[in-house]
């Protein structure tokens, strides 16, 4: 394939795409106009699409999110973008009792065919209200499907299947990912939520990661590599739904487990994934389950205050190590 | 900013003695099911908690006399009438709030989320102010298909101090959407005044304003005063001029919730407002327009007949299969979320 293109350019593309497609689909949220967002991640759109498909909005988190709500019953299938992800505690009225909760409380009356995306995660130095990730606030509601890519080609393929969802789909865009680069998604690409990936195949340790923790379980793979330790990377790629067969058929093959995770160690989404492991996987395990997290402290500034706290190679490095010499 | 006279001459369609003795028939029904809900919950067949809209039948009865088959309705949680008056049947509505299969919404969400998308009901709420950008984005969808469509939220007075209102607002003047905001001041949050939280006193149509919106203060017990202003709204709306802010004044006859005896509230205001009966004003306007008394009995015994059959048909109806707790919640009609 020619050029590669960034994770940043994967995402006005993976929208543009659908907005080709379809003329329900309409976007709106902060800045997304002519601006074309402030990660650029709507660059281009409001060029192509005009005023009448991309709205800029006022600074009204609970406006956005109910807007959207209130079109995606009525016929449309907007895509809501919140720029940071902390916002959602702006919001969360429409995350966490509204949007999830309207089409099972009327008995299947209504139905909400809605994105909500937003910029993920850490590792910019952003600081406390501008970096955390938080797809775990939303792991704690039913009703929500998590779509969290960690290449270009993925968020062009599960933007697709997101907009096309019947069901509500909050889209998390990693910060940290957005001027990775990779290969452009061939055209018509769908992945469909819910399906992992193996990112990288191994026989002796399966390591569980989503989004920026990806390339760090890569990175980490590659380094254990040079000692003779071959790890398997399953790149989850959506929480809900999730894809326990694919990591419960790896730690069938390598018995050790692994899991990479941005959130806290408190409530961080690895505890649902260890929890079914200890569940339905118990007899496949040679050690114990491991999660790399981050630290139960808000987000500090300085990088060596946030290395400190989030995930970085060397600590899932070290969690290879203990598990494969347990 | 109020509506001018000029602008609305023509626009609210003069409601004859026909059609407003249907809508006394439509309040006696909401008046009557209310009073059987509030029965059902004491002798234990109603559980959980119910917010009666006895007192504020005219309100729905008469925005819904002035909307369109395709246009949007949300409510609160207090919103048993605005089910009962764009179409849901009493029966399905008592049979939600008897946990009953064949309920509104298959006994998954009781009385404070009865909905008929079918009627245009798309929901009832139970975060005070949260449908007030949902009826926003209704409104939205409806000016991007270009359908002619309008939205209208109803809400109570407490919900103007919340901040999805003033968002609400907001976002549907700049841009300009056919959505209705519709309070309902009963002059009481759950226990305490409005009044007292609230540094002006039309807490909705006095903060228009600052929106640039519209704003009517409207008579809500008077069925036939709502439906014109909402049919002047509604027009407004369907000709791109955008969105009015209504406040009615209405008050409520039971208490807030379950068996509140709302002890709050000074005897002679109640007095007075029962006085002011939404159904005494329409039984006064109908008997001068020279509509016998035994027409207006008739009508009364024909919805007391309705409620009963829907109390007796509710009660017999069978409960949900433990099953569907795990359906309705995507949209292929399961609930699944893990391999
Ligand atoms: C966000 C939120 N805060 C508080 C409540 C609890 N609550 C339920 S009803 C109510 C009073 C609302 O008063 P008003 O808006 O005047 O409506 P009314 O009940 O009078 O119809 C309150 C405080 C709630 N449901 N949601
Ligand atoms: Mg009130």
């Amino acid at each position: 394939m020619a050029d590669l293109i960034t994770y940043r350019e994967a995402v006005a593309e993976g929208i543009a795409r659908e907005m080709r497609r379809d003329p329900a689909v309409v976007c709106l949220g902060e800045d997304i106009g002519a601006a074309g967002g402030v990660f650029k991640t709507a660059a281009g759109l409001f060029a192509e699409f005009g005023p009448e498909r991309v709205w800029d909005t006022p600074i009204s988190e609970q406006a956005i999110l109910g807007a959207a709500m209130g079109a995606a019953m009525t016929g449309m299938r907007p895509v809501a973008e919140i720029m940071f992800s902390d916002f959602f505690a702006c919001c969360w009225d429409y995350l966490a009792n509204e949007i999830p909760k309207v089409r099972y409380m009327t008995g299947g009356q209504v139905t909400v065919p809605l994105v909500v995306r937003t910029a993920n995660g850490g590792g910019l130095g952003f600081g406390a209200q501008h970096s955390q990730a938080v797809e775990n606030w939303a792991l704690a509601i039913p009703g929500l499907k998590i779509a969290a890519p960690a290449t270009p080609a993925d968020v062009v393929g599960m933007m697709a299947a997101a907009i096309r969802s019947d069901d509500p789909v909050v889209f998390f865009e990693h910060k940290g990912l957005f001027a990775s680069k990779g290969a452009p998604a061939p055209e018509g690409h769908v992945v469909p939520l819910g399906q992992a990936a193996v990112a990288r195949e191994g026989s002796d340790i399966t390591l569980v990661a989503l989004a920026a923790t990806v390339p760090l379980a890569m990175a980490a793979a590659e380094q254990v590599a040079a000692d003779g330790i071959s790890a398997e990377v399953i790149d989850l790629r959506s929480l809900i739904p999730l894809d326990m067969a694919t990591v419960l058929g790896s730690i069938a093959r390598t018995s050790r487990l692994v899991i990479v995770e941005e959130n806290p160690y408190q409530g961080g989404w690895g505890g649902t994934v260890a929890s079914i492991v200890a569940d339905d996987g118990f007899e496949s395990l040679d050690a114990p389950v491991q999660r790399v997290t981050a630290a139960c402290v808000p987000l500090p500034f300085a990088d060596v205050l946030e290395q400190a706290v989030i995930p970085t190679t060397d600590k899932v490095v070290a969690a290879i190590r203990r598990l494969t010499s347990y | 900013m109020t509506v001018r006279e000029e602008e609305n001459a023509g626009t609210a369609p003069a409601i004859g003695r026909d059609e407003l003795l249907t809508l006394y028939e439509q309040m006696e029904v909401i008046r009557r099911t209310e009073k059987a809900a509030h029965d059902l919950f004491l002798s234990g067949l109603v559980k959980g908690t119910t917010h009666l809209a006895a007192g504020h039948e005219a309100v729905a009865v008469g925005a819904s006399a002035a909307l369109q088959p395709g246009d949007y309705v949300f409510a609160t949680y207090r919103g048993h009438h605005h089910a009962i008056a764009r179409g849901a049947a009493p029966a399905e509505c008592l049979a939600e709030l008897m946990s009953k299969g064949t309920g509104l919404c298959k006994a998954k969400g009781g009385s404070m989320h009865l909905t008929k998308a079918s009627a245009g009901m798309l929901g009832s709420y139970a975060i005070v102010g949260a449908h007030l950008p949902m009826a926003v984005g209704a409104a939205w969808s409806a000016k991007l298909r270009d359908s002619g469509e309008v939205a209208v939220a109803f809400f109570g007075d407490g919900a103007t101090n919340i901040g999805a209102f003033h968002e609400a607002l907001n976002l549907a003047a700049i841009w300009s959407l056919p959505v209705l905001f519709v309070c309902e001041n009963n002059l009481y949050m759950e226990y305490t005044p409005i009044g007292a939280v609230t540094p002006v006193g039309r807490p909705a149509a006095d903060r228009a304003p600052a929106y640039g919106l519209p704003a009517e203060v409207v008579d809500g017990n008077d069925v036939v005063l709502v439906a014109e202003a909402v049919a002047r709204a509604a027009a407004r709306a369907r000709a791109g001029a955008g969105p009015t802010v209504l406040e009615t004044l209405t008050y409520r006859h039971f208490g807030h919730s379950r068996t509140d005896p709302a002890k709050y509230r000074p005897a002679e205001e109640l007095q007075q407002w029962l006085q002011r009966d939404p159904l005494n004003l329409a039984r006064q306007r109908l008997t001068s327009a020279g509509v016998p008394e035994a027409a207006l009995t008739a009508a009364a015994d024909r919805a007391a007949a309705v409620v009963a059959a829907a109390v007796e048909e509710a009660k017999a109806a069978p409960p949900p299969d433990p099953e569907d707790a795990f359906t309705d919640m995507w949209a292929d009609g399961g609930s699944a979320w893990r391999t």
